[in-house]
């Protein structure tokens, strides 16, 4: 990976708040994270640098922390994040025949953004709705008993929205 | 009459919010609308409770937002038998009738918004008399005397935790809750924090106070936002009544409590990457010893449990630990709750004695197999878990008899399998995912998995070659002797239990190439019977690669080597015509 530090250029000032709370414990570093995520909507690699110079940390641990946990993105993603579940009752009730359905309709792959910016594709672990499986998340609302004609009209309906 | 709406993450999925606006909307003040949590009846969401006074009167099950105006109706002229086509059956209604719940005793029944629903039904109770009446050594002899064991896996006597917090010696000391709950296929603590914060609130404190800490945090699933602001509301609640945080009721304990949210990684399931994560580090295990009763959190006594064990400690206090002894087998004691889904009729949260069968568990309760296909097996305990065949279903629920299957209890996932499942894929699903989530820490789990995980994959692709099944044994074993945590050491479970009772399916994969349970594409082979084809030309219009050949009203045929083998002809054709093999 290339770096792309010079060519992102975060407004470092609304993660101030967060870092004047938090910053003077090691420990709240994926606190800080998770606030960071929520405010840029992914990890800018400035803002990892910066916040590495304020926790007093370096910015390899810092790095550290955002590449373990499958929560942190290094990269924007869309506006309408697709959530596929991929626990085991999923998976028993064909949530591969979903992605393979949703991935058709919007031309993008598990972890790709599509070049509008509206949706990105995640598989996940367990969402926990295993009753309802198989099941998929976009953004914060829930949608489960799917087949692959009901999650391609449900993407639709927001590309509608859109549009 | 009030009309009460279960809320629960499933609930909502499934539209029950939808339904609680539209009555709202209508709602002139002719009745009551509530909310409540999970019911646990996730097979009949969106559910709607009419209750008389504190009486249930009736239950409503898949209702709909179009059936709000009639249900209101139905509810203000006292004319219940006008929606009579919304009841519950006597059949479904008996999948809660034959749970005994303890850990889930208020799920779906109080709304977990309210304090004051919590406090009416004996909330806190528990509390005052651990701190009024007993001593922290009193408090541990109770959940001696219940034999609880912690719920979230190991099944490690909870007693003997809280024991050796309790003397270990610190300037601080913490009692951690894990709501981590990241086995797929189990949503219980997910439940219950969702529907009943205060009774795990209530069962730390207690711990808190037994082992003599004065400091609580709660580390969550991201994943699970309701629960989130549910618990986080709940503390803010506990704190206004004096139940949280400062000399508490007036009797000189005092303990805060704080929330941590989790950032997406299985491994901080395991107690010490859990600490690790909670010190906002990477989430990679530590080795034990020192133990986290000895050096836990920043290196403080600490003690960790899981959400349904906390769950079970007021109702322990306030009953006796002897009647919890009452119930389960001579080595497992009390009530587990399952998280009954697959290829099930009825599915959802189960509460159960220790002791039933998984026969009854799967059948009686969970009303058997989806569509009335043959079982095949039951995969418990997730990734650390295996899949139990049929002959092993009066396998009673207990520690030491599912261990003997080479499955595990687990912290409860139950995830039941038709013959439409290929164990082989199984293996392979869960290796995946193990292989994903190990932390890279020991060479074991990093590389054994993923070796492991390199020879499935090879295996359903059809490349599979003579050996890989003892090839994987010995892998397997190796793993599971020099994994550094539970993760890795338990990841062999799913691929060795597999073997052990489903050997025939791997040996079809890899001497005949064919999958019996026609679930892995590699080995499908896609044909056309000339005898029912009459050449309606929709599978050639559905296949996307162009492999179907044929003009109308003649038989058509697959190319057997531009087929993707994605099946969509099969799923078109109205005549039975596709063949898979």
């Amino acid at each position: 990976m290339s770096c792309d530090c010079k060519n992102v250029n975060s407004d470092l000032s609304l993660i101030e708040e967060t870092l004047q709370k938090y910053a003077s414990d090691e420990g709240n570093l994926i606190t800080i994270l998770q606030n960071a995520q929520e405010i840029y909507g992914y990890l800018p690699v400035d803002v990892i640098y910066h916040v590495a110079e304020r926790v007093g940390v370096s910015p390899a641990r810092v790095m550290g922390v955002a590449t373990f946990y499958a929560q942190f993105s290094l990269k924007p993603i869309g506006k309408y994040l697709v959530m596929l579940c991929q626990g085991t009752a999923c998976h028993v009730n064909g949530s591969e025949r979903i992605l393979r359905a949703i991935s058709e309709e919007l031309g993008i792959a598990d972890g790709e953004t599509t070049d509008d910016g509206l949706f990105t594709i995640k598989c996940v672990a367990c969402l926990g709705c295993c009753s309802l499986s198989p099941v998929m998340m976009i953004n914060d609302d829930t949608y489960g008993s799917l087949t692959p004609e009901k999650a391609v009209s449900i993407v639709r309906a927001l590309k509608a929205k859109e549009a | 009459m009030k009309i009460v709406i279960g809320q629960g993450s499933c609930g909502i999925a499934a539209g029950a919010a939808k339904v609680y606006k539209a009555l709202e909307g209508i709602n002139t003040g002719a009745f009551e609308l509530g909310s409540t949590g999970c019911i646990g009846m996730c097979f009949l969401e969106p559910i709607a409770d009419i209750y008389d006074g504190d009486v249930l009167v009736k239950r409503l099950v898949h209702v709909d937002e179009k059936d709000a105006e009639r249900i209101a109706k139905a509810v203000c002229e006292n004319d219940l038998d006008s929606i009579s086509d919304l009841f519950i059956t006597d059949d479904d209604a008996s999948f809660l009738s034959q749970q005994t719940r303890i850990a889930l005793r208020h799920c779906g029944i109080i709304d977990p918004t309210k304090l004051e629903d919590y406090t009416a039904i004996d909330g806190y109770r528990a509390l005052k008399k651990a701190l009024c009446e007993m001593t922290p050594e009193e408090v541990i002899d109770e959940i001696k005397t219940s034999g609880l064991a912690g719920r979230g896996g190991a099944g490690f006597p909870t007693w003997f935790k809280w024991n050796a917090a309790r003397q270990s010696v610190g300037d601080r000391k913490f009692m951690i809750c894990n709501a981590d709950e990241g086995d797929p296929g189990a949503f219980m603590d997910r439940a219950v924090i969702e529907s009943d914060p205060h009774t795990l609130i209530e069962g730390m404190l207690i711990g808190a106070y037994a082992i003599g800490a004065s400091e609580a945090i709660v580390y969550v699933r991201a994943e699970y936002p309701l629960a989130i602001i549910n618990l986080k509301r709940a503390i803010e609640q506990a704190r206004e009544n004096n139940l949280l945080g400062e000399n508490i009721l007036g009797t000189g304990f005092s303990c805060e409590m704080r929330i941590k949210a989790g950032a997406g990684a299985f491994v901080c399931g395991e107690e010490t990457a859990l600490i690790e994560s909670l010190e906002g580090k990477r989430g990679m295990p530590r080795l034990k010893p020192p133990f986290p009763a000895q050096k836990g959190y920043n290196q403080y006594p600490s003690n960790i449990n899981n959400v349904e064990t906390f769950a079970n400690v007021a109702w322990i206090i306030l009953n006796g630990g002897e009647k919890f002894a009452q119930m389960g087998t001579p080595d497992s004691k009390g009530t587990k709750v399952f998280a009954l889904t697959g290829k099930i009729k009825k599915g959802g949260l189960v509460e159960i004695p220790m002791g039933m069968t998984l026969r009854e568990v799967i059948f009686d309760i969970g009303g058997g197999i989806r569509d009335d296909a043959e079982f095949k097996a039951v995969q418990m305990g997730g990734p650390s878990g295996g899949c139990i065949p049929a002959d092993k279903l009066d396998t009673i629920i207990d520690y030491k008899a599912l261990g003997a299957t080479g499955a595990i209890m687990g912290s409860g996932g139950m995830v039941v399998m038709d013959q439409t499942t290929c164990m082989v894929d199984v293996a392979r699903f869960f290796l995946d995912f193990t292989a994903k989530e190990s932390c890279g820490k020991c060479v074991h789990c990093r590389l054994g998995t993923k070796r492991m995980l390199e020879i499935l994959e090879r295996i359903v692709a059809g490349e599979g070659k003579e050996g890989d099944i003892e090839l994987l044994e010995e892998l397997c074993e190796g793993i599971k002797d020099g994994a550094l945590c539970g993760l890795g050491q338990t990841a062999p479970n799913p691929v060795l239990t597999t073997i052990r009772y489903f050997r025939n399916e791997y040996e079809a994969h890899i001497k005949e190439k064919k999958c019996p349970a026609k679930a892995c594409a590699s080995l499908l082979r896609y044909s056309i019977d000339a005898d029912k084809c009459i050449g309606c030309t929709a599978c050639a219009k559905k296949c996307p690669v162009a492999a179907i050949s044929g003009s109308v009203k003649q038989t058509h045929s697959i190319d057997a080597q531009k087929c993707i083998r994605c099946g969509q002809c099969a799923s078109v054709c109205r005549f039975g015509a596709v063949t898979v093999c």
